[in-house]
């Protein structure tokens, strides 16, 4: 007999831990039974030393991201991988925030978080990345990630199945049979809304067909393996508040109220940012 | 005898190299050396009877799309001279963006309402992004014709006009030909000037000078000292572009879009055969490697 498993993955916390909660809660009544993070745990939001307790109370596999590996090592920035001076100055703003509210006691659990987490899920070999698997800022954004290109890096990782963070848009692409029939997904971030126009934050959840090996030979990942980008609410508006009584950026207040991003603007390829509203 | 100066300045040995990590970004030279108009620091020389390069003939843009394929490219980018003038741009766009996202790098000045409209189509018909770049060197046409030719800057933002007028957003690029442009205020002017235009979402590029072809006889070539000493370090080399694009014409594929003329740094006719570390021998790899320039958006 086969049956399912059902994991939940999500990325970029961004000290939003009303969103965590949310998520959470959400991934449980779902019935996962397995939950990863891929990293990105603090900037953008308030309190960061808050975050870390629910990651491990609620056992939360987690992994580093480029903002973990910064605050870890105290680096002087986020190596977020912004291009455009406005951005940048956003940047600097949130990193300076959260490198000085976080702990010290935290930094070693950030230093110690993996660079990346490998799985075998019903047979498929599943790599967790960051941004990519071949550098841990670089952006998948669904319209400019050629199939080919996607292949690419699941050939160079041994992988059937990738899961990604980072940009902050959710996205699942089934590579053809032709392009190896291979699953990629962004989870998207938890820590602020996709730019859509909605308050609510996105995450994945991945129903995994538990079979005979062989039989991940006979179907690709891409069509057996069945992904839910969830859009789950939380309390937003204590959010603002909160971001509001830290002096955090009035920018990043509008962003968590209404849905679209105010800063990051210059890293959005044409169709991304054609569907936000600045 | 052209005026290009890219003859190798440092020898093979004392050059620093630049490893091949994949080919992630495809540059097509569509239009050859063709260009509706001749910029006075066109780093490729470009202009109405340059044919030196030929257009990209369907057959080849087919046979380099199939083989970019197979390598894993992620990304393409039109350029020319100007690509619009291929008598199947539009087919060729298309064509293109079922591989992958696009990007065009054009003049602006060939952009009529219809034209503007079809790239729209272009656009939301493909799930992969199309970008269109369109030049301006100057807010005025005092600051621009001077160096893209009387007349261009109304043509130019005409087209920019239109791109709005459907809810395009092109990225502007602008030459740094004048140290009034090098200003970190010339940005966010800049900003606000593509805004008068009817650019709701503005996005800007600033990109260094190249004293390469028209260039030379405009301000001048580059020094002796303008060379790219070994070794470089590893962040540095991670900026280069050629570390993982390569330019293709009819005829050769090259080390990048900068060094068309340079007849040694043809690769190759094929993609494959082009992917392997280079050595920076060239002039033109100095403004890379000092000013961080990258042709991608
Ligand atoms: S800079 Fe561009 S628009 Fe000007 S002549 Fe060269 S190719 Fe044509
Ligand atoms: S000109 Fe620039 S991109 Fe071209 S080979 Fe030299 S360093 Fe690389
Ligand atoms: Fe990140």
């Amino acid at each position: 007999m086969s049956h399912l498993s059902r994991v939940a993955v999500f990325g970029g916390v961004y000290n939003n831990t009303g969103a965590l909660s949310a998520v959470l809660d959400d991934a449980q009544a779902q019935g996962a039974t397995e939950v990863y993070c891929l990293g990105d745990l603090g900037g953008f939001g308030p309190l960061p030393d808050r975050v870390f307790p629910i990651l491990l109370d609620r056992g939360v596999t987690v992994m580093q991201g480029n903002y973990d590996h910064s605050i870890g090592h105290q680096l002087a920035d986020c190596a977020c991988g912004y291009s455009d001076p406005r951005d940048n100055h956003y940047a600097r703003l949130s990193y300076a925030y959260t490198q000085a509210k976080t702990s010290q006691r935290w930094l070693p659990y950030l230093r110690a978080l993996p660079p990346f987490l490998r799985r075998e899920w019903g047979g498929y070999r599943v790599h967790m990345a960051h941004g990519s698997p071949r550098q841990v800022n670089e952006f998948l954004w669904e319209s400019t990630s050629s199939d080919a290109f996607l292949r690419r890096l699941l050939r160079a990782h041994d992988a059937d199945v990738l899961l990604v963070t980072h940009t902050g848009i959710p996205w699942v692409r089934r590579l053809p049979a032709e392009q190896g029939g291979g699953l990629v997904v962004n989870v998207g971030a938890i820590g602020r809304p996709a730019n859509d126009g909605r308050t609510g934050i996105w995450y994945a959840l991945l129903d995994i067909p538990s079979k005979p090996a062989q039989a991940a030979a006979l179907l690709s990942a891409g069509s057996a393996i069945a992904v839910t980008l969830r859009c789950v609410d939380y309390d937003h508006e204590r959010l603002c508040a909160e971001m509001r009584a830290e002096s955090l950026p009035e920018e990043f207040v509008e962003t968590v109220a209404t849905g679209y991003w105010t800063t990051c603007l210059e890293i959005l390829p044409a169709k991304e940012r054609l569907r936000g509203k600045f | 005898m052209r005026e290009h100066r890219l003859l190798p300045i440092l020898t093979e040995e004392r050059a620093a190299t630049v490893p091949f990590f994949g080919l992630d970004t495809l540059w097509l030279q569509l239009a050859g050396t063709l260009c509706n108009i001749a910029c006075r620091h066109c780093f490729i020389t470009c202009g109405p009877k340059e044919d030196r390069v030929p257009m990209m003939t369907r057959a080849r843009l087919e046979e380099l799309l199939l083989e970019a394929r197979e390598l894993g490219v992620k990304e393409f980018y039109f350029t020319g001279g100007e690509p619009m003038l291929h008598p199947e741009f539009f087919a060729v766009v298309e064509r293109t963006l079922k591989e992958g996202p696009t990007h065009v790098l054009t003049n602006g000045m060939l952009i009529d309402e219809s034209a503007a409209q079809r790239l729209r189509d272009l656009f939301d018909g493909s799930r992969y992004s199309l970008d269109v770049r369109v030049s301006l060197d100057g807010m005025t046409a005092e600051e621009n014709d001077p160096v893209r030719g009387r007349g261009t800057f109304a043509a130019i933002t005409q087209g920019i006009r239109h791109l709005a007028a459907v809810g395009l957003s092109p990225v502007l690029t602008v030459v740094e030909h004048a140290d009034a442009l090098r200003l970190s205020e010339a940005r966010s002017e800049f900003l606000r000037f593509a805004r008068s235009l009817g650019l709701a979402q503005p996005r800007v590029k600033f990109l260094p000078l190249l004293r390469i072809g028209r260039e030379t006889r405009r301000t001048h070539g580059y020094g002796t000292g303008d060379v790219v000493h070994e070794p470089l370090p590893p962040e540095v080399i991670r900026t280069l572009q050629c570390n993982s694009s390569r330019l293709a014409t009819q005829a050769h594929v090259l080390v990048c879009p900068l060094l068309l003329d340079a007849p040694d740094a043809q690769l190759g006719r094929t993609l494959t055969e082009s992917l392997r570390p280079i050595s920076l021998r060239w002039s033109a790899c100095h403004t890379c490697v000092e000013e961080g320039l990258s042709c991608r958006t």
